[in-house]
């Protein structure tokens, strides 16, 4: 017997033949809300993104790109993922960079597919605008535009808005560690600057 | 390269070790307190935390009551996106697979996320005996792996040692792993995480294959989820070009929409954070974007000898999020080293036992019995495992294993001579005037709190305070003092 007909076999003589009652699994919760009543969620979501130690930034559409260009600073090297739609200055398009070349790399600019108020979590798809997953890893610092309207309430909202098909990153704040005597540390081996720029729509 | 578990004395002896080392004790209290803290803030803000438990736990359990099919649905997902699946029906297996693999492709390392599925396996020292490197990336396995250590704790493995120690680790051992620590390095913990970030990146940049495990597998889209803090996940996940997960079959959920419970609880029980800080999923092979050659290990090693379980079955629905362990008095006292297994603390004593058997291995028997019962990790538990009531289920099961031995534990022959002496008043009178005096025997010493103690009984009860201390029996018994006192004394204002 193969591996996989011995295991699938054990598993069916553990179960038996009799097939189970049905567990009931009850999904209300998803109708409730992950924002309080009243209380609003993109402000919500700058708050709780701040509460990792990332910076956040507000601005009105027409001042975005003076305030990407601040968030760059005078960082040398500027990489951006084909279709950001953003005129970066002296900007590079990633071109299928390797480690080494993004290792050089000062900051990465692109944007996300949705934000999540209840935890401050930007989530990344990974398309046109965001990039593959190495260049918003490799660079030390990461500044990520969102609109506000991308902003979902909670977990529930963002899961069923997502498409498992896509590589995702959930990003909560920049990286960081607990391992040393579980005091948090940031910045590990993922960005160790993570500046969301929250555009008003 | 690392130690294994194996040939651990059992746990009475070990947490006796591991309860006269005070570093580790002050280090465990502080750590375990810390986090706890920060678990209840989080969960008090979600509302219906209860209710997600229960609907998570509903979860799993409707999965396990299908497991076969959602694995073979898990099965063709991933091959339709390009994942070569293989199986495993233990340890061994699936550790000869992914020698095989790396071997097949000519390296001689590859770097690892944290992933207790592998550990449970002994991965890297297999990988070793076939002449391939595997590098740990997360902080925590760093320390252990170069101090050449055990892990004692599901999330934090190096949650035993403080940062100095850690500091001289790295100190001692960076260089010969690879890239040296600096000279002047303090310890600082944002300082020894610089340290670490330096040291590994090197090979993640070289990495041509990595090894990951997955907190959940979705049957219906193939998607492979991994939860982590430091990004070295992530490095691992995208850089190389060839990624293989081992992946407990218990691991698996049948829809992506199934996550949003569990994405929600895992966090909050496990770093006590609202969102750890990255999330990667994937879904086999995206081609332009990280590894272009894919496998998946679906790992049985025990897990079906626990489906079998009708009570037991509901240990898999667990999510490794450590909760339980940061809760147990009994954890935070000796510490994860003692039980002797990867899988430590209140789920470990009912996880090993249960994907192992008992009757056979003294180490396993004596982990039903690492516990109080005080029910604290029930409370916490994101998928309400009835740990207590596992443990009792255990304990039964270690003594019918035993039944037939040819020479009773000195417990059961305690348990039969207890019996008899408190079922009846002279007897236990007898009894009574006797541990009288064994409390003005000089035995004693000081336990922790000041009270006496007693660490040594003669045979047979030699047998029970081999490993426990034992509270100094009082120098008179409450019927002693009864009948010296008379009854008025008790009527004195
Ligand atoms: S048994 Fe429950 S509390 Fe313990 S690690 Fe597993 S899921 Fe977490």
């Amino acid at each position: 017997m193969s591996a996989r007909e011995e295991v699938l076999a054990r598993v069916r003589a553990a179960l038996g033949g009799a097939d189970p009652s049905p567990v009931h699994v009850d999904r209300a919760y998803r109708a409730r809300r992950a924002v309080p009543e009243g209380a609003d969620a993109v402000a919500l979501f700058a708050e709780r993104v701040a509460d990792y130690r990332a910076s956040v930034t507000r601005c009105a559409a027409a001042d975005l790109e003076r305030t990407v260009a601040h968030a760059v600073g005078d960082a040398r090297r500027v990489l951006v993922p084909e279709g950001l739609g953003l005129e970066v200055p002296g900007a590079l398009e990633d071109t299928g960079l390797d480690a080494a070349a993004l290792d050089a790399v000062d900051v990465v600019v692109t944007r996300a597919a949705l934000g999540i108020a209840e935890t401050g979590t930007i989530v990344l798809t990974h398309g046109p605008g965001q990039g593959r997953r190495a260049i918003t890893l490799v660079p030390d610092h990461h500044v990520c535009v969102l609109e506000e309207h991308q902003v979902v309430p909670g977990v529930v909202d963002a899961v069923a808005a997502l498409d498992p098909a896509r590589p995702q990153t959930w990003v909560s704040g920049p990286s960081a560690t607990s391992d040393i005597e579980l005091d948090r540390v940031e910045g590990v081996h993922g960005p160790r600057r993570l500046h969301v720029l929250l555009v008003a729509t | 390269m690392g130690r294994t578990f194996v040939g651990m004395p059992p746990f009475p002896v070990a947490a006796q070790a591991a309860l006269a080392d005070t570093t580790l004790r002050r280090n465990l209290a502080h750590a375990t307190a810390t986090i706890r803290a920060k678990r209840a803030g989080v969960v008090a803000e979600v509302e219906d935390w209860e209710d997600l438990r229960v609907q998570a736990a509903a979860v799993k359990d409707a999965t396990l009551d299908h497991l076969g099919e959602h694995l073979l649905t898990l099965e063709a997902s991933l091959t339709a996106r390009g994942v070569r699946v293989h199986w495993a029906r233990d340890a061994a297996e699936a550790c000869r697979l992914v020698g095989d693999i790396a071997l097949g492709h000519g390296l001689e390392e590859v770097v690892k996320v944290k992933s207790m599925t592998t550990a449970e396996i002994g991965l890297n020292e297999a990988l070793a005996e076939r002449g391939v490197a595997a590098w740990e990336t997360d902080l925590a396995e760093l320390i252990v792996q170069l101090g050449e250590d055990l892990p004692s704790h599901i999330l934090v493995p190096a949650i035993h040692r403080g940062r100095a120690e850690i500091r001289e680790i790295f100190r001692a051992r960076m260089a010969a792993a690879g890239r040296p620590a600096p000279a002047d390095l303090s310890d600082e913990p944002a300082e020894l995480a610089a340290a670490a970030r330096l040291h590994l990146r090197e090979k993640f940049l070289r990495a041509r294959m990595a090894v990951s495990g997955a907190n959940f597998a979705v049957a219906e889209s193939g998607t492979l989820v991994v939860v982590e803090s430091e990004g070295n996940g992530r490095m691992c996940l995208t850089l190389p070009e060839v990624l293989v997960s081992v992946v407990g079959i218990e691991k698996v959920v049948p829809t992506w929409e199934d996550l949003d419970l569990f994405l929600r609880l895992l966090p909050r029980s496990s770093t006590g954070e609202r969102m750890n800080p990255y999330t990667s999923t994937w879904s086999g092979v995206t081609p332009g974007d990280g590894p272009q050659e894919v496998h998946v290990v679906l790992l049985d090693n025990g897990r079906t000898r626990a489906l079998a379980e009708r009570e037991g079955r509901q240990v898999l629905r667990c999510i490794r999020c450590s909760a339980c362990l940061n809760v147990c008095p009994v954890y935070e006292r000796v510490g994860g080293h003692a039980y002797g297994s990867v899988y430590p603390g209140p789920i470990g004593a009912i996880l090993n036992p249960l994907l192992h058997g008992v009757g056979s291995d003294p180490a396993t028997d004596a982990l039903p019995y690492a516990s109080t019962l005080c029910g604290a990790c029930a409370q916490v538990c994101p998928v309400g495992i009835d740990i207590p009531g596992l443990l009792v289920r255990e304990r039964v099961a270690v003594v019918d294993a035993h039944r037939r031995d040819p020479r009773p534990k000195a417990e059961a022959l305690a348990m039969r001579a207890g019996a008899w002496g408190l079922g009846d008043a002279r007897r236990m009178g007898l009894a009574e005037r006797a541990s009288g005096l064994v409390g003005r025997l000089p035995l004693g010493r000081r336990m922790p709190g000041g009270r006496r103690g007693l660490s040594w009984l003669p045979f047979p009860g030699s047998r029970w305070t081999g490993a426990r201390d034992l509270p100094a029996p009082p120098r008179e018994s409450f019927r002693q003092w009864w009948s010296r006192t008379g009854r008025d004394e008790g009527h004195r204002p």
